[in-house]
């Protein structure tokens, strides 16, 4: 019999109205990496909480088992004592303190007089060696990206000298390099004996990394799926496990049909960084989409994507911003957002919680939110007419909402990510430039999002997709652009790309780049 | 609708007719008296118009004007001393002194919105720099004003010959009936207009019952105001205000700004909103309410002096946030503040019928503002941002 560090068994938790988790069964052997996937809302971060005693002992029923003694937790700390430490899909670090700080930020290392100050800097080095963070300690977390605060997080629960890591989808905001770097390191803790949990909706991750795999639906358990043998486990399989039926295509076809016409042509476009303005972010990039076309940009992240599709639409971004910008043909000078607006472009963000949606406003608030004017005469809002606006495009992208007064806030990610589609396709924008928009949603809502982006380009729109999943860029795009360090280093018909010719474009122009320096 | 679902609902309406109860006891009926009753109103006029500027503010992100009382007696001086010293046209002065409040407005909403001052040191700034702008005005003196017309426009009573001359006010009577026919008629003019339009309508009754006690009560205060000395003129201008920022926050795209600024500041910008202006206009129209409120004050005391306006924003912020307004921004009604500055009128009204020390007033308004807050996020599981 296998040796068993974790065995929940029949955790059953309601809330008000919901049975989020209904005899759910989950048993993690000692040394493994165990992956836990399922659609959004499957019961996965129910089921982690419940563990951590985020949800304390008597809010629901069933036992966790814990090294052969059943366990109540009761709060956070309770489950931190014994080892278990969650490592959430939003990272809990403070911007304004260092690396060192934020590792003992609750669990400080105190002298006699106060914190020990040379202690804890010590040890968050010694932690942040284990993890290959090389960084200094006393670095403040806002200087460092996402890919390293990862990491900081991980070196923070060695430092609470963890036996069982749960991390919630730690790769959702990282690049490919960044990510299979975290992932190599939780192999190289699997052989020093540290056991994980992973959640993640990145299945080519999981076959990789995950020695078995347990798959959610609906609250209940599917199944836990052997991934040890030779081959991995198909991605395919596990699909199916998911969403309880065949996907028989992950992207949906699409007959191409692009016209000669350039909807957005840019030429020589250099922007400057807005604090340090002496750096620069994108240099000198020139591109076009035609109408009707889907055109992907891949790179890295910090490769200057997102700037570039921001300092397009309305110098949203960057200062020091020159080149030119054509649409339709005719130059145009988009200074602000509300010209960018008229001018028929869209920019639906990355980030549907910073800079998308305002989460306490209904969803009808936020679909009319970017033209307004449309729903209004003289100023003063008809809220019939936006709130059938607001039903018209819950209809046509079907998002799963009793009504639109609810607060967008109370909605699934795929459905925020609809409503902030919705946004923008009630803007009348001919470009729509999506910055990894299905990036958190889950396998069924991605498909439906593909769809909608096939629908925008039969109607002779443009789409310019940004996005750091290669598979999703070869699926649907027509043309892609390969991005790195601010500047385009190819661009490739979909007929000739390949996740290799890729990677091998960003890789190259890294070597150019060095012998340079050289 | 449960009973729970109600009192989360109405829990402001609720306190509100606890503390009228309250005082209603241990004032022993004094409160009601009509003369009370017209004063509760008075007294608060300026807290009530402050309070709808001070909510477009607070609005935008919890951001508040610390400088509104330094604003209203800075006016109040400039109106004051305009007309006793210089003698100038009433109607002319209350233009000059209107359009002062809105370069003020423009100074600060200037500074917060397009140089991104944070608000709160701005504010803290202007309330120092008008109050001692005010003094110098006043040159330390209390001025009085005595103007006539000036006293007329705003602290004058409603007086139509034939209607007032008896003891009772006929004409507060008949326009309190007409505008509780008017609220009950909006039930059945609603509802028509919903079911054209292939709406859903709602059960009748709960939607009848509530304006019907709306109705009843505007009947009732209108009662009262004939048996003191009729509708006030001051009245008319604190509901004209009221009623017109109920329309900008709730009906206006620009009333809609201020929501979303407050909600998501980033996400606005990036929707094509010019966010600057946004602050600029909360700021403008805030000092403009203010400009306003020194004019209804200096008529209200008849003079002012420098210490006129002291700590009003204080008031006006206090009525916000016991009004249901966010200290995050982004939710609160006109509605909701306006039951906050009711609501902290009667506390002040009936300690000061009951003969409370003043010091004990203060600690009692301190106490009642922090459980208002209290309750409002216990209950509804406001966790602000955290």
């Amino acid at each position: 019999m296998a040796d068993h560090i974790l065995v929940m068994k029949n955790i059953t938790k309601e809330f008000p109205g919901v049975k989020a988790l209904d005899n759910v069964n989950l048993e993690v052997e000692r040394g493994e990496i165990h992956a836990l996937v399922g659609e959004n809302g499957a019961g996965k971060s129910t089921l982690m909480n419940v563990l951590s005693g985020t949800y304390p002992y008597g809010s629901y029923t069933g036992d966790i088992i814990y090294n052969g003694e059943v366990c109540q937790f009761n709060t956070l700390k309770d489950s931190e004592k014994r080892g278990i430490v969650i490592i959430h899909q939003e990272l809990a670090l403070i911007p304004e303190l260092s690396i060192g700080e934020n590792m003992f930020l609750g669990n400080e290392r105190k002298g006699t007089f106060g914190i020990d100050w040379d202690r804890t800097y010590h040890e968050a080095r010694t932690h942040m060696d284990q993890v290959g963070l090389k960084d200094s300690e006393h670095t403040l977390i806002k200087d460092i990206g996402t890919g390293k605060q990862q990491l900081v997080e991980i070196a923070k629960a060695l430092s609470k000298n963890v036996k069982l890591l749960i991390l919630d989808e730690p790769t959702s905001s990282l690049n490919e390099e960044d990510s299979r770097m975290l992932l190599n390191l939780l192999l190289d803790f699997k052989k020093q004996g540290m056991t994980s949990i992973i959640i993640s909706h990145k299945l080519n991750e999981i076959a990789y990394v995950a020695d078995r795999i347990t798959v959610l639906r609906d609250g209940a358990t599917i199944d836990t799926i052997d991934n040890r043998g030779k081959e991995p486990v198909s991605e395919e399989l596990i699909i199916r496990y998911m969403v309880g039926r065949e996907l028989s295509d992950r992207f949906p076809k699409r007959v191409p049909n692009i016209s000669d016409e350039k909807a957005l042509e840019v030429k020589n476009w250099t922007v400057h960084h807005p604090v340090y303005t002496e750096k620069v972010v994108d240099d000198n990039v020139s591109f076009y989409v035609r109408k009707g076309e889907i055109v992907g940009f891949s790179g890295l992240q910090g490769a200057g994507r997102t700037e570039l599709a921001m300092s397009i639409f309305g110098h949203s971004y960057g200062t020091g911003i020159t080149g030119q910008l054509f649409i339709n043909g005719k130059e145009a000078h988009l200074g602000n957002e509300r010209k960018a607006i008229e001018a028929g472009l869209a920019y639906v963000t990355e980030d549907r919680k910073g800079n998308g949606l305002i989460l306490p406003q209904t969803i009808a608030v936020n679909t009319t939110m970017a033209r307004l004017d449309k729903v209004c005469s003289g100023g003063v809002i008809d809220t019939v007419k936006e709130n059938l606006a607001a039903e018209e495009y819950r209809e046509k992208l079907k998002t799963k909402t009793p009504s639109v007064q609810q607060a967008a806030g109370n909605l699934s990610g795929g459905n925020q990510q609809k409503v902030l589609l919705a946004k923008w396709m009630f803007a009348d924008a001919d470009v729509l430039i999506l910055d990894e928009p299905t990036r958190g949603i889950d396998v069924g809502a991605k498909f439906e999002i593909y769809c909608i982006m096939n629908d925008l380009v039969a109607q002779g729109k443009s789409v310019i997709m940004i996005s750091s999943e290669m598979p999703e860029i070869l699926g649907m795009c027509d043309r892609v652009y390969v991005m790195n360090e601010g500047r385009i280093v190819a661009e490739m018909d979909i007929a000739d790309a390949s996740q290799e010719k890729i990677m091998a474009a960003i890789l190259k122009s890294e070597k150019k780049e060095e012998e340079k320096q050289v | 609708m449960n009973v729970k679902a109600f009192v989360k609902k109405y829990t402001m309406v609720i306190a509100l007719v606890a503390v009228f109860i309250l005082f209603g006891l241990l004032t022993h009926g004094r409160l009601f008296y009509p003369q009370n009753m017209s004063n509760l109103m008075l007294q608060n006029s300026y807290v009530l118009v402050l309070a709808c500027g001070m909510l477009c503010c607070i609005l935008t992100g919890g951001n508040i004007d610390l400088s509104v009382g330094s604003t209203v007696c800075l006016v109040g001086a400039l109106a004051a001393q305009l007309m006793d010293k210089n003698g100038m046209n009433a109607y002319l002065v209350i233009f000059v002194c209107l359009m002062v409040g809105a370069v003020i407005g423009g100074w600060q909403g200037f500074w917060i919105g397009y140089v991104h001052i944070p608000p709160f040191i701005c504010t803290l700034s202007g309330m120092f720099l008008f109050r001692g702008l005010g003094r110098v005005i006043l040159a330390s003196k209390t001025v009085p004003v005595k103007d006539k017309t000036f006293l007329n426009v705003f602290a004058s009573y409603v007086q139509i010959p034939g209607l007032d001359d008896n003891k009772i006010k006929m004409s507060a009577i008949i326009v309190g009936i007409a505008i509780a026919v008017i609220v009950l008629l909006t039930v059945f003019t609603g509802r028509a207009k919903r079911a054209r339009k292939g709406y859903a309508v709602g059960p009748l009754g709960p939607e009848l019952l509530k304006k019907a006690i709306i109705a009843g009560l505007i009947v009732f205060y209108a009662w009262k105001l004939a048996n003191y000395k009729g509708i006030p003129v001051m009245l008319i201008w604190v509901l004209a205000v009221v009623f017109i920022y109920a329309f900008i926050t709730s009906k206006t795209a620009l009333g809609r700004y201020f929501y979303a600024v407050g909600g998501n500041e980033k996400a606005t910008k990036l929707s094509g909103i010019d966010t600057r202006k946004v602050y600029f206009l909360a700021y403008l129209s805030m000092s403009f309410l203010a400009g306003l409120s020194g004019l209804l004050m200096a008529a209200r005391i008849a003079s002012v002096n420098g210490d006129t306006g002291n700590a009003f924003e204080m008031d006006a912020i206090g009525s916000c946030f016991i009004g249901g307004a966010s200290a995050y921004g982004g939710s609160g009604t006109v509605a909701g503040i306006c039951i906050g500055a009711i609501f902290l009128g009667v506390i002040n009204q009936g300690m000061s019928i009951i003969g409370l020390d003043n010091n004990w007033q203060y600690i009692v308004k301190g106490a009642v503002l922090l459980v208002a807050v209290i309750f409002d996020v216990v209950s509804n599981h406001k966790t602000g941002k955290a």
